[in-house]
């Protein structure tokens, strides 16, 4: 199952090498992750992105929180965050395809951010399944190439998600 | 009043109560030699880096205290990762400073430049590159502070050289701050009584105790605690010397070469009192099958190991001591008078099962037995002396023969199973107590990975006396090959030694041999006279055999006797 985690770490250099590497070295997976630091420039967080069963997940929590330079780790609920991520699309843009890809981010409130004779390339941000969706239907087109952000998330209202 | 880096490092080693530091020099680190000339703190000088880590590693595992070892940058420091992740898998205590190239040359491909921070970053519990002078006193506060707190482990503390040279107002701090790490020692009330109330239900308990609870000193409690409650111990390899090895609660060490009756009460158990244990492959065997009809207590300082590799019932996050204290302080009262009577049937069950296996070997007239040489060591001892341990066969023969009745007694790497620490961790636990008897059972492979260390031992008058069961093999793994690989010894034999006597009169230590059983009690006799280090080389029956023996991913009910 997927899982998406936050992690508030010392702003600190090697500190993302000692993330990374607690994964690598017990073969967990990170489906994305990004970083950046918060209000208080001694702080980052970074918003990963894992999958595994129940315990593997538990082992993940732990391992995470045993670091020295981890602050705290929350793992974010379904439906109790907000999630985004942004993603540019280079898309093949001929006769045929502009009126649909403009079309396409009319609907999803996408931006084309730069024009070349032969392509568009497009910025959406949105969660999860709408970044999915948006890839899918421009696919078709003809995708040249995509550059994603990973995920970012926080808890929904007054939660502290931290 | 402004301090040198170098000058930074030494008074912090002494506001820390180091008195021995276990070091190699080199360019980077001059100016800190320097320094230590004019020092009190005693320097011991290795003659390999990976020695001084064991070394630091062994002072600390008999004294408690924080172990520290100094080397120069590159080859000085990644001669220290085997060292680190020795210390790191049994939870030892240690603080390694490693020289560096100056901050500007970092990651310039200098001379004598290593990355050792982000080569070491899996195998200390933390580590740090100090790139500021004025942060120096802190990060050694922090250091020595996470080593010994929580579940204690390595720390590495690179230091620059401009950091060493460099001056800053020193100012040692009174505690270290981390906002990122607070270890949980009180164990929680609830899962206490809740624990309690599993083991007063249980009728085959059993306590299995690991390295943890010689860590924090919980010898006392635990023994106290298995006693009125009379519940049977089993202890890992590491907690050996954590309850005492002749009370008859004691089944003996547990799993891959536990005893018969260990390894049946776990197997058979309905109740798992771990105690600063972590369910390693080598004490469960194949692990669906491990404890199988056992609800599982689990205590331990760390989180990360509860839960791991077996699914725990009853979880305690604490520290052991702390916890079976509270444990203690709980079971008074007249619903606890009856344990005799409620463990009858298990106690009985227990001795068919002590009288159904002894441990045993035949010594013979003619070929020393190297079980006998362990008992002989024991016997000549009392038992009393501080005992460490190669990797393979005479790890095992040591923890099966030599019963040992204290905590802290005990320096075997367990965790990542290093060939070559006996020796120097000997070392370093005799520079601890100069006074004791340290012995290093050693196997012929095993011993020629530090065997320089006989120059440590002589020149600072460690009388270290190493036993080496000589067999000519690497024991366990042509052991491995005769039962598994049907007898083809690929690489296994030593078709070409030293002359161990020799060598040892070459360093200036005394060298003695035994070819024949009736000489191995007066080699050890004339071993432990002798004010030096001894070497002793006895020549030990080729193809003995460690047993019992759980092959590797069987269940530990599946033990090969012979």
């Amino acid at each position: 199952m997927r899982h998406t985690i936050n992690v508030l770490v010392e702003n600190e250099f090697g500190v993302l090498a000692r993330v990374a590497g607690l994964f690598s070295g017990r073969g967990f997976n990170i489906d994305s992750l990004s970083v950046a630091e918060t209000q208080d420039p001694t702080v980052s967080l970074m918003t990963i992105v894992t999958r595994g069963d129940d315990q593997i997940i538990e082992q993940i929590l732990k391992q995470l929180r045993k670091l020295v330079n981890v602050l705290k780790v929350t793992d974010l609920h379904e439906g109790q965050y907000l999630d985004r991520e942004l993603v540019l699309v280079k898309v093949a843009a001929t006769a045929e395809t502009k009126p649909e890809i403009l079309r396409l981010m009319d609907i999803f409130r996408g931006k084309i951010v730069d024009v070349s004779p032969k392509t568009y390339t497009v910025e959406v941000t949105g969660g999860e399944d709408k970044i999915r969706a948006v890839l899918e239907l421009l696919r078709p087109l003809g995708i040249k190439e995509v550059v994603r952000t990973g995920k970012v998330a926080m808890p929904r209202g007054m939660q502290n998600g931290g | 009043m402004e301090r040198t880096g170098a000058e930074i490092f030494v008074e912090s080693l002494r506001k820390e109560g180091v008195h021995t530091l276990f070091g190699y020099p080199g360019g980077v680190v001059l100016n800190i030699y320097d320094v230590l000339y004019d020092s009190d703190i005693r320097h011991i000088l290795v003659r390999h880096e990976q020695a001084a880590v064991h070394a630091a590693d062994g002072y600390a595992r008999v004294t408690g205290e924080v172990g520290v070892a100094l080397v120069t940058s590159g080859p000085g420091a990644t001669n220290t990762v085997t060292g680190l992740a020795t210390a790191y898998m049994d939870s030892v205590p240690i603080v390694v400073f490693s020289g560096q190239v100056p901050t500007h040359l970092i990651g310039n491909d200098a001379f004598q430049e290593a990355d050792i921070v982000g080569i070491t970053r899996p195998c200390t519990k933390h580590n740090y590159l100090v790139k500021d002078v004025r942060d120096l006193a802190r990060i050694i506060k922090e250091a020595f502070y996470l080593a010994r707190s929580g579940r204690p482990g390595p720390v590495l503390v690179d230091l620059p050289k401009d950091v060493i040279v460099g001056r800053t107002e020193y100012v040692y701090p009174e505690t270290a701050k981390l906002r990122g790490y607070n270890p949980t020692y009180e164990g929680h009330l609830g899962q206490i009584k809740k624990a309690l109330k599993a083991i007063h239900e249980s009728r085959r308990p059993v306590v299995y105790a690991g390295g943890g609870v010689i860590l924090s000193n919980a010898s006392r409690e635990l023994t106290e605690f298995a006693r009125r409650l009379r519940l049977p111990v089993t202890t890992t390899l590491m907690g050996l010397g954590g309850f005492p090895g002749s009370d008859p609660l004691f089944l003996g060490m547990l799993g891959m070469h536990g005893t018969y009756r260990a390894n049946m009460a776990v197997s058979h158990a309905d109740l798992l009192v771990a105690v600063g244990a972590r369910f390693d492959d080598r004490v469960t065997g194949k692990i669906d099958e491990f404890a199988p009809n056992a609800k599982i207590v689990h205590v331990d300082i760390d989180p990360t190991s509860i839960s791991k590799n077996v699914q725990v019932d009853i979880p305690i996050v604490g520290d052991a001591k702390n916890v079976l204290k509270k444990m203690l302080g709980l079971v008074h009262g007249p619903e606890w008078e009856d344990r005799d009577e409620a463990l009858r049937e298990w106690h009985g069950e227990i001795e068919a099962w002590r009288r159904a296996h002894r441990m045993d070997y035949g010594q013979g007239k003619d070929v020393i037995k190297p079980q006998y040489v362990v008992e002989q060591l024991h016997e000549a001892t009392g038992g009393r002396c501080i005992v460490s341990t190669e990797v393979g066969q005479n790890q095992m023969w040591a923890a099966q023969y030599f019963r040992l009745e204290e905590p802290r007694c005990w320096l075997t790497s367990g965790g990542l199973g290093t060939m070559g620490y006996g020796f120097p961790a000997a070392i370093g636990a005799q520079a601890a107590f100069p006074d004791r008897v340290v012995i290093d059972i050693a196997g012929d492979g095993s011993i020629q990975m530090n065997i320089q260390e006989l120059a440590t031992a002589v020149q600072y008058e460690l009388p270290v006396k190493v036993a080496i069961l000589n067999n000519g093999f690497l024991g366990m793994v042509r052991q491995w090959q005769e039962l598994f690989y049907d007898r083809r010894y690929s690489h296994t034999r030593m078709d070409v030694a030293p002359d161990f006597v020799k060598l040892a009169e070459a360093y200036g230590a005394l060298g003695l041999r035994a070819t024949r059983p009736e000489e191995v009690r007066p080699v050890i006799e004339q071993a432990l006279a002798h004010s030096g280090p001894v070497l002793m080389d006895f020549h030990v029956d080729p193809e003995e055999g460690v047993y019992p023996m759980v092959p590797a991913g069987a269940p530990l009910t599946k033990m090969l006797l012979l």
